[in-house]
């Protein structure tokens, strides 16, 4: 198990902190700035629903080493990190695309010969250890996880209940170094808003150090405060934010556009036939030879775009 | 399709549907466990709230689109909340949630589940993708029904690694961990169902499809299956079943056009 960072550390760095309102929009390749070798980088949605892409694609470009990622559900951007050597961890619950696409074989490669670590704990587990440093409490109890051997191999402490005596697993605290979240739409100052499904987002967020939102559209504070129930963050919970349109693909953004399935089929024939080459060439292709991540997009083939935005009409609820 | 190429996956659905009472909620995983809830509303339980682990609660899957996630918005479809995927377990883990319903890579004789490594932790011959959300479901949902195809691979005496906690090395071990809430009570297959014998919580022989011998179903499992005083007979998956499974599985066009060949 990871070291776990001390809560009382994290609460005395975060009363320091600067909340003034100020003007956080800044391009992705500035951003990472706040990303350095060694740090824990928490990626927010799940699996392949608003993964902040424009934001993974930027640090991909860094190349910034020996980082720990963790995430709800891990989709292939967790191999793009092993591929390129950034990775030493990934702490999840699950990883791969689907069932249709198989088990993930750069995950494979890269756990089996012993070169990377996937820490593994239950869904819920990540959840209230997110939730856990986002509340600014060294440990959460649950009922989950125990008698299993993914508690054993993470070393998950018990307690005993000071009250009835229940025995209860110890979720301790994750505090991320930094979390990229991607949303729909945020003022300047990071007031950020999100529709539909908000997987562990909030909870990553204000568990970490340092936040990063890519956002769909900036829109003014006066369009923030006619929909205040769908903020998920205050700004002075966020540091930096990104403008990134279609900043999910090929995940999906709720209600906006879907995922691009057949680019998955792409990256996962293409790393069928040549391993963590394949990977590599991925990211030399769709991610070094561009500019920006706008530039990623133009290159998609015509019509890719339209096409993924009239499905999510179709399927949204 | 007829009824003569009724598929293993179709028989372990459709049975493992019949399970679930109206009224009642499921937590479903995706693929089998979604379908088959997603069945029972179109029949006995058009009352069944289906619960997904993405944050979703009263799903209504739009045919032909099943969710290759239980993340994504097509998974939202119909439904009357949406919350966060932290907050949904907490549902689970407050009792809210009759059936827990899981699929299984590998399931040993007391109902333990692998989907972590095959072979050593330290150093697998096969690195699986993991829990997800089914080792909380296997703890904190009140019932949880298994639903898999019935393979020697996947049955085997003990599973390389505990990663979703049956009933662990059986009698009372899963209450001793802490596990002290819900229980796991059938493992349906393409051969048969099996419950947990109450004492030893091995599992225990209760029926089996129609066609199939206790030898095939003893053949087909890795481990001595324990046998319950009267071994019953499945009723076939019937033409309403099917037709009706197969219209959410592949939708309306694709059953038509099934219908015309």
């Amino acid at each position: 198990m990871s070291a776990s960072v001390d809560f009382r550390s994290v609460r005395w760095e975060l009363e320091a902190t600067d909340r003034r309102m100020l003007d956080k929009r800044m391009s992705a390749t500035q951003a990472m700035e706040l990303v350095h070798d060694g740090d824990h980088v928490a990626i927010g949605g799940t699996l392949y629903s608003r993964t902040p892409m424009a934001l993974v694609f930027a640090l991909l470009k860094t190349r910034r080493r020996h980082l720990t990622i963790s995430r709800p559900l891990t989709c292939y951007e967790a191999e793009l990190f092993y591929a390129a050597g950034m990775a030493d961890r990934v702490i999840t619950s699950w990883i791969g695309i689907g069932l249709k696409w198989g088990l993930p074989q750069i995950m494979r490669h890269y756990v089996e010969t012993g070169q990377a670590v996937y820490e593994e704990w239950s869904h819920l587990g990540i959840g209230l250890r997110y939730k856990a440093g986002a509340m600014g409490v060294p440990f959460l109890p649950a009922l989950t996880m125990l008698g299993s051997d993914i508690a054993r191999t993470v070393e998950l402490r018990e307690v005993d209940c000071p009250y009835t005596g229940q025995r209860l697993a110890a979720l301790p605290a994750l505090n991320p170094d930094v979390a990229l979240i991607h949303a729909h739409r945020s003022d300047i100052y990071g007031n950020v808003q999100v529709d539909g499904y908000r997987h562990m987002d909030v909870d990553m967020a204000r568990a970490a150090r340092r936040v990063i939102v890519s956002v769909e559209q900036i829109v003014s504070s006066d369009e923030i405060r006619a929909l205040p129930t769908t903020t998920i963050l205050p700004h002075f919970a966020v540091d930096a934010i990104v403008e990134a349109p279609f900043g999910a693909y090929p995940s999906e953004c709720y209600g906006l556009y879907h995922a691009d399935l057949r680019h998955f089929d792409e990256y996962v024939n293409l790393v069928k036939a040549k391993g963590p080459d394949g990977a590599r060439e991925y990211i030399a292709e769709h991610v070094d030879q561009h500019d920006d991540f706008a530039g990623f997009l133009a290159s998609l083939p015509p019509g890719t775009l339209d096409d993924l935005v009239a499905a999510a009409k179709r399927l949204a609820p | 399709m007829s009824r003569q190429d009724v598929t293993p996956e179709e028989i372990v659905a459709i049975t493992a549907s019949r399970m679930l009472a109206d009224h009642k909620v499921v937590f479903a995983g995706v693929g089998t466990p979604l379908l088959a809830a997603a069945l029972a509303r179109r029949r006995q339980a058009p009352h069944l709230t289906i619960v997904l682990e993405g944050g979703i609660i009263g799903t209504r899957l739009m045919p032909g689109h099943l969710p290759i996630s239980t993340n994504e918005m097509s998974a939202a479809h119909g439904a009357e909340m949406l919350t966060d995927v932290t907050d949904i377990f907490l549902f689970a883990q407050r009792g809210f949630f009759d059936y827990g319903f899981l699929g299984a890579a590998q399931i040993d004789k007391f109902g333990n589940i692998n989907t972590s490594v095959i072979g050593s932790y330290a150093q697998p011959r096969v690195r699986l993708p993991g829990s997800g959300g089914a080792n909380d479901i296997i703890s904190l949902c009140n019932e949880v029904l298994i639903a898999t195809v019935h393979e020697p691979r996947r049955f085997v005496e003990k599973v390389d690694f505990i990663t979703s906690p049956g009933y662990l090395t059986g009698e009372k071990s899963r209450e001793a961990a802490g596990l002290i809430f819900g229980r796991v009570s059938v493992v349906i297959t393409d051969l048969a169902l099996m419950d947990f014998e109450p004492h030893s919580r091995r599992l225990r022989l209760c029926a089996v499809q129609r066609g199939v011998s206790v030898e095939q179903v003893e053949a087909a499992t890795g481990f001595e299956l324990l046998m319950a005083d009267e071994i019953g007979e499945i009723d076939p998956p019937s033409e309403d079943e099917l037709d009706t499974y197969r219209l959410l599985r592949d939708g309306e066009a694709a059953v038509r056009r099934g219908r015309a060949s």
